[in-house]
């Protein structure tokens, strides 16, 4: 570990941050000690963010913007390549349809869990009988150990012995080869991720709900208002705000959705599913001869992806607060 | 104003200096590699516990050295990675058994000893199976034991069929067999296609067996082979879910007694006296006729570039031990392994139910032997692609395996 280049990091942002945060106002000059004591509790999530955010990330650039090699990675001295990686991904003919795909799958996904989530929310919030069980057995596979529910659609979907191609067999329509033609490859880990993330949908827009006043509703009621008048007038508006947060998490975890699809289909047949995280650790890790640099490169997009979807958040967020 | 300020600062460096100290203090006290320390041995097989016959060979092996052996097992595809991250922090294990084809990546990278520095001695070695460890010139390591592939049948099913496994000499009888046995409404071959090197590694006795070099993916010979698999998709031969399959789910396939053949390796003969109906294994016929060099599969013992040169006399004691004829055989008893020494190997095929995995091995090729080295894990690559998209009914074989010749020569 380098432990030279952290602390002296360390020094540069706090000496950077502090004399933006009390230059004008101060109240009461504390003692010494205070101060000491004040470093000593600020200490550990100090190092704990260098320790596990910081430095990682600022390998992962490092890694990118160099030729590494395994020679070189082990040996050290990898030249200084600048973007040669970042090129060598954007010119590569994989990436087009890589990108497409990550897009196809986050939309997707997206637009599926979210209303999925929202209607059973919605569904769930009647009160009736049985319904806290229910809710509770539909959180099921929000708690599955994602290497189990991976390996269990990729059984369901399998083309010769699946379930689901059974079942089609029943009705009488031929069975699909979910998982290896290239044409089904990509809704089948679609699917999958909208049965993972529906729960998370589900629970946290039901809470969201629970905080609109119910007089809201027995006001509207008595002004005639039909369901669907009260749902777009009333529901939809006031659970903007935590609309907006699920989906920008939901965005944030599906870019970087990498164990299904992995599990599920290597990112194949021959491309046709794999996604930016599942090239990335392809190319760090998938192959008996790692590359690193153009690994780190595609990792690096991703968050910078992720980054652009929290800004727009963050932006729409304050547009919300200023009206 | 900067009075305060600068205390500050002072104070964080303090503080954060400590932390870091502490932290480097402990780590650097456990993995400084001095002389009679524990020797630590890393190996693939996670499914041995403490109290297992191989755990104890390593251990009196480290004994008769006269120090102590710390044995960590991983899962085969982590220790790609964790090899290579022990020999960028420089604390690597003194001894490291590892798939073969990783030797060729882990000696490129420098982080392996060569038998001019270690002394290790590899002439009893077969020359087919060494070939994996050997780069111009050099040998970075020994083969503990080899595995490779042939195809099991389904006795019953066959003999219900009225198929002759003897009478399978090469692709047409094969073809014949297969075509039968669907007539009678069962299934003819499974094996595994996947996306990995697991792909690859189940494509090349067929490959080979054409008569195809790796150095040329879309050579006539090639483009038969793949268009061979392909066609068994197309009639209905072996199932579409072979795209999928990893070598133990083929297994699995095989395993309900529905499927003639299948593909697959030495280290299911324990599994295979598990199975429900009785079963036999042949080699996998080459195009023209005869066994079709399968590739080699195994592990290679090596030992890892320590910065403390000191340690390789007593690292190469332990691997002598656990390499010696009698061990070795132990060894790849427990492992369901054919030995690497002609002579173990001559013991080992006095078991009729090891002879034909015996003759395999003979004629097994070491996938990046023919000083293919690094350039091999592109090749591989190239090919499992090839042979998705073409069985998957993307590209016909000859247009897939010429994209993949085009991928691996310019990369």
């Amino acid at each position: 570990m380098p432990s030279t280049t952290q602390t002296s990091t360390t020094a540069r942002d706090k000496g950077g941050a502090a004399p933006t945060a009390p230059p004008r106002s101060h109240p009461s000059r504390r003692r010494r000690p205070d101060r000491w004591l004040a470093w000593g509790f600020l200490a550990p999530v100090t190092v704990y963010l260098i320790a596990f955010y910081a430095y990682p990330l600022y390998r992962n650039v490092e890694l990118s913007l160099r030729a590494y090699t395994v020679r070189s990675f082990v040996q050290g001295g990898a030249p200084f390549a600048g973007l040669d990686n970042y090129r060598t991904v954007l010119t590569d003919p994989a990436f087009g349809p890589t990108l497409t795909h990550t897009v196809v799958f986050t939309a997707a996904s997206l637009a599926f869990q979210f209303t999925i989530g929202m209607a059973l929310a919605l569904f769930f919030h009647q009160h009736f009988p049985l319904s806290r069980t229910l809710r509770a057995l539909i959180l099921v596979p929000w708690l599955l150990p994602l290497i189990v529910s991976a390996s269990t659609w990729s059984w369901l979907l399998n083309s010769d012995s699946g379930l689901v191609n059974a079942a089609l067999g029943v009705v009488g329509i031929d069975g699909v080869n979910w998982l290896t033609s290239p044409g089904w490859s990509l809704t089948s880990v679609i699917i999958a991720n909208v049965w993972i993330g529906i729960p998370f949908n589900l629970v946290v827009l039901y809470s969201g709900l629970q905080a609109i006043p119910t007089e809201m509703y027995e006001a509207s009621a008595l002004d005639g208002a039909s369901g669907w008048q009260r749902f777009w007038g009333i529901t939809f508006p006031l659970l903007r705000p935590v609309s907006l947060i699920t989906l920008l998490l939901g965005l944030i975890y599906t870019l970087k959705v990498f164990d299904i699809i992995w599990i599920m289909t290597k990112g194949g047949p021959t491309g046709s599913s794999a996604t930016l995280a599942t090239w990335s650790y392809r190319l760090g890790f998938g192959n008996l001869l790692p590359e690193f640099g153009p690994g780190a490169a595609i990792g690096n997009l991703l968050i910078v992806l992720a980054l652009i979807a929290g800004l727009v958040y963050i932006r729409i967020d304050r547009r919300q607060h200023l009206r | 104003m900067t009075g305060p300020s600068r205390r500050r600062r002072l104070a964080a460096v303090a503080v954060i200096a400590l932390a870091v100290a502490a932290g480097s203090a402990c780590s650097s006290s456990a993995d400084d590699p001095t002389d009679g320390g524990a020797y630590l041995v890393w190996d693939p097989y996670p499914q041995f516990a403490d109290d297992s016959e191989w755990v104890a060979l390593l251990k009196k092996c480290g004994t008769s050295a006269g120090v102590t052996v710390e044995r960590t097992g991983y899962d085969t595809t982590d220790l790609t990675n964790k090899a290579l991250l022990a020999a960028q922090q420089g604390n690597s294990p003194d001894v490291l058994i590892v798939d073969n084809p990783v030797i060729s990546t882990l000696a490129e990278a420098g982080a392996l000893t060569t038998t001019d520095d270690n002394k290790l001695d590899v002439s009893a070695m077969e020359k087919n199976l060494l070939g994996a460890g050997q780069s111009e010139g050099k040998t970075y390591g020994v083969p503990i034991g080899a595995n490779t592939l042939a195809l099991y049948y389904n006795k019953d099913l066959l003999t219900a069929a009225g198929v002759d496994p003897a009478a399978i000499k090469d692709w047409t009888s094969l073809n014949a067999a297969l075509s039968t046995v669907k007539a009678k409404g069962k299934k003819g071959i499974t094996f595994s296609a996947i996306g990995t090197e697991e792909g690859s590694f189940q494509f090349l006795p067929w490959f080979w067996g054409s008569g195809a070099q790796l150095t040329s993916l879309d050579s006539p010979q090639a483009v038969s082979a793949l268009a061979l698999w392909a066609d068994w998709l197309k009639q209905g031969y072996a199932p579409n879910s072979v795209i999928n399959n990893t070598q133990t789910t083929s297994w699995q396939e095989f395993a309900t007694g529905n499927y003639a053949f299948a593909e697959n390796g030495t280290w299911q003969l324990a599994n295979a006296e598990k199975l429900g109906f009785s079963y036999g294994t042949i080699a996998i016929p080459a195009s023209a006729g005869g066994p079709a060099p399968a590739p080699t599969g195994g592990e290679f013992v090596s030992i890892p570039v320590q910065k403390n040169t000191g340690r390789y006399d007593k690292s190469q004691q332990i691997v002598a031990c656990l390499t010696s004829a009698d061990n070795l055989l132990t060894t790849d008893t427990t492992l369901s392994y054919v030995a690497p020494v002609a002579a173990v190997q001559d013991r080992q095929a006095a078991d009729p139910k090891l002879k034909v995995w015996v003759e395999a091995v003979r004629a097994a090729k070491g996938r990046t032997g023919d000083n293919l080295g690094t350039k091999y894990p592109k090749i591989s690559e190239s090919l499992w692609t090839a042979v998705q998209s073409a069985l998957s009914g993307g590209k016909s074989p000859q247009e897939a395996l010429r994209a993949a010749q085009a991928a691996a020569s310019t990369r």
